[in-house]
């Protein structure tokens, strides 16, 4: 039997161990990912099958574990660097956005630096300050860089490995909060290709895009929906650079309604990126104008109030109701 | 940590081996670095850094002409440079500031590759993997971890290798910063992970003195040597003028890399002569009397004066003025001959791999560079010809 049951952690976990099985010139590193297995033991076991050499503690420094990723990548290396959290990558910025996006440009192809970063982001999960951001527009708004996230075990398992065998950069976000979901995983069959979104539901009067931590909060909403007689389409984006404009477009183009959720505050957010290219392709097809569902411009609240914050099945709902309703919300 | 080094971390000595007055002195520690350095291996370094300086000069001078988008001056820097580059074994990898020009010379980098950074033709301008030198990085101190991942990915390569193979083939990493880059933290997480890890890596450091405006003082109270040992490395200072102290210096360090006994940092005090680079003035923050004091500590002329003492004849210096002169006249009409690259080719080194709203605006871009190709509109000649350009590159 090649597929099994387990949750999303644990298929990041699986595909990490077959990633250094198979590459020898693959490692990770990062802060308490060997001993402690990471605090989310997304590397647990790994350091005791692989060895330090492979599965490395770094010194508690982001800059430096970036900066020397990019080192070992110039050297033939596939470094997968762990950011402990979304919030704690900042320390690291200067490097991946200067540095890791730009090398194989300033080097005029002759260098590639094939560097994984593995980012668990968003909130929901009830902690501190810095420990619940969604911070993907910032590095997909940097040429250079590939954005990733999975919501399924089965994604996860074989995106992560897709994202080391790429020979660009990826920032690899990890839906923290569901890290216990479990699902069915497949080890020998692909998942479709990362850049490829995928439609988790067919529906025909609207579209929700979501990724990552969102795509269950959208399918619950398209359920929702149903009682209000709407058949809602759901896509799971996936890949957020490059980002498959074809096949959101394709979908709204047939439902004439799209709402764009995600945790980053919608202002600047990658749904108004997409929200424009659609409005652009899709204009004449559109039977309303595009709703985004997402943070607010504030810096990510305290936890007793995250629930308000984080679009949820009713803000969902509430966009897709001005889609059937544009005049209410002009 | 060896004698060597403690003492000199001790004492903050600054090792000097040539005076300015071109006095050799013998130091048995130091000296049997240069067992090997001869009477033509001097007059190989004073090549080298006459060459560079030519280089610099013919740089400032492009620049202000018009030719380049900015100079970035060496002078004064040029023994520390040389020194350190020569140093290097030819497998090793060195990692740059925006300023190592004359490293660069000794890594075999061809000048008017160089150029290309400073004509706005390339942000990078030669290959790193052929010449063992990095491309330049314009963010301060961004290159020194990626130096140190570098020299961990060697010690990994070399797991499992005798000492014999280490020694003979083994490869060592120098990662070069300056005083103003030296309070930046990715110096210190550098030292950090380096320490950690014991890899073979030679911090070098050329202390000038002057970060653009502000003056070491600013940066640190205490000789940037004096770091190494909160980090448990071997600090060395030596001084940056003198070319033979720092390439001993530098060979004991790489060679204590290479052998796999870790990290070292060495500061070269020297002085940046010229300005900070092209757009800078340094009229408005610091004095004629400190510049002048500095002319008679050059780094050139003390070697001239060794090797006339050593008999070298006015003919050797006539020649090599002569040979200076035509590699700038040649790296001159090199920058000028280099084709007007397009746009077009910048869209081929976004990715490695295929993304597809690169070749969805690169797409776009072809299109509407087509729309000026035929001339028809009344596009300006430049225009149209640039677009011609394009449009048969692609075809």
């Amino acid at each position: 039997m090649s597929t099994e049951r387990m949750t999303v952690a644990k298929a990041i976990n699986a595909g990490l161990a077959r990633v250094l099985e198979e590459n020898p010139k693959s490692l990770l590193l990062g802060e308490d990912i060997g001993r402690l297995g990471g605090v989310y033991r997304i590397t647990e076991g790994l350091q005791a099958r692989f060895g330090e050499d492979r599965v490395v503690d770094t010194p508690l420094a982001e800059s430096g574990i970036i900066g020397t990723s990019i080192g070992m990548a110039m050297r033939g290396y596939r470094p997968i660097a762990e950011i402990q959290f979304d919030g704690f990558v900042f320390p690291g910025f200067n490097q991946i956005t200067t540095q890791l996006a730009k090398m194989h440009f300033r080097t005029e192809g002759r260098v590639n630096v094939p560097v994984t970063i593995r980012i668990p982001y968003g909130g929901g999960i009830g902690s501190v300050e810095h420990h619940s951001e969604s911070p993907e527009a910032l590095f997909a708004h940097t040429a250079g860089l590939r954005i990733m996230t999975p919501s399924t075990p089965h994604d996860a398992y074989w995106m992560i490995q897709d994202a080391v065998a790429c020979d660009d950069p990826v920032i690899f976000f990890e839906p923290k909060r569901r890290y216990w979901l479990k699902g069915e995983v497949d080890t020998e069959h692909r998942a479709a290709p990362p850049e490829r979104a995928q439609v988790v539901r067919r529906g025909t009067d609207a579209t929700i895009l979501a990724w990552g931590p969102l795509v269950p909060v959208a399918l619950a909403a398209a359920q929702a929906a149903t009682d209000d007689g709407r058949d809602v389409e759901v896509i799971d984006l996936r890949s957020l650079s490059p980002v498959d404009f074809d096949t959101v477009i394709a979908s709204t183009r047939r439902t004439g309604r799209l709402i764009i959720a995600h945790e980053a505050p919608t202002f600047g957010g990658l749904g108004g990126e997409i929200a424009a290219r659609v409005s652009e392709h899709a204009f004449f097809q559109l039977e309303a104008p595009v709703a985004r569902v997402g943070g607010f411009h504030m810096p990510y609240p305290p936890s007793k109030v995250e629930a308000q914050y984080l679009p949820d099945i009713d803000r969902i709902l509430d966009a897709l109701d001005t889609t059937f309703n544009p005049e209410v919300s002009a | 940590m060896d004698t060597i080094t403690s003492q000199a971390t001790a004492q903050d000595s600054l090792i000097q081996l040539l005076a300015p007055d071109g006095t050799r002195s013998a130091n048995a520690e130091w000296d049997a670095w240069l067992e090997d350095v001869d009477l033509e291996a001097i007059q190989g370094f004073y090549r080298d850094m006459v060459l560079a300086r030519r280089v610099d000069e013919e740089g400032t001078a492009l620049q202000r002409q018009g030719e380049l988008v900015l100079w970035v001056p060496l002078r004064g820097q040029e023994a520390a440079q040389v020194a350190a580059g020569r140093a290097a074994a030819p497998q090793d990898m060195l990692f740059p500031t925006y300023r190592e020009h004359a490293v660069a010379m000794t890594r075999g980098v061809s000048v008017a590759e160089m150029l290309r950074t400073f004509r706005g033709i390339s942000h990078g301008g030669w290959d790193p993997t052929r010449t063992g030198f990095h491309v330049y990085t314009m963010v301060l101190a961004a290159q020194v971890p990626q130096a140190v991942g570098y020299a961990q990915g060697i010690q990994r390569d070399q797991k499992g290798w005798d000492q014999d193979r280490v020694e003979r083939e083994g490869e060592t990493v120098m990662a070069f910063f300056g005083d103003g880059s030296s309070s930046e933290g990715d110096v210190h997480e550098s030292m950090v992970f380096a320490a950690s890890s014991q890899a073979p890596v030679v911090f070098f450091c050329q202390n000038n003195q002057w970060a653009i405006s502000v003056p070491f003082e600013v940066q640190s109270r205490v000789p940037l040597a004096q770091r190494a040992a909160g980090y448990g490395m071997p600090g060395i200072r030596v001084d940056g003028n003198d070319v033979l102290a720092v390439h001993a210096v530098t060979r004991w360090a790489m060679d204590r890399a290479r052998r796999g006994e870790g990290p070292a940092l060495i500061e070269a005090v020297t002085y940046r002569r010229g300005a900070h680079t092209t757009a800078d003035d340094p009229t408005k923050y610091r004095t004629r009397d400190e510049e002048t004091g500095w002319d008679d500590k050059d780094p050139l002329l003390r070697v001239e004066r060794l090797l006339r003492s050593a008999g070298v004849t006015q003919d050797y210096f006539d020649e090599l003025a002569q040979e200076a002169d035509t590699l700038a006249a040649e790296i001159r009409a090199a920058a000028l001959a280099f084709p007007t690259p397009s746009l077009e080719s910048a869209f081929s080194h976004i990715y490695a791999e295929p993304h597809s709203l690169v070749q969805n605006e690169l797409a776009w871009f072809r299109e509407y560079q087509a729309g000026f190709a035929d001339g028809a509109d009344g596009a300006d000649g430049s225009d149209g010809a640039g677009a011609t350009e394009i449009k048969e590159g692609t075809r």
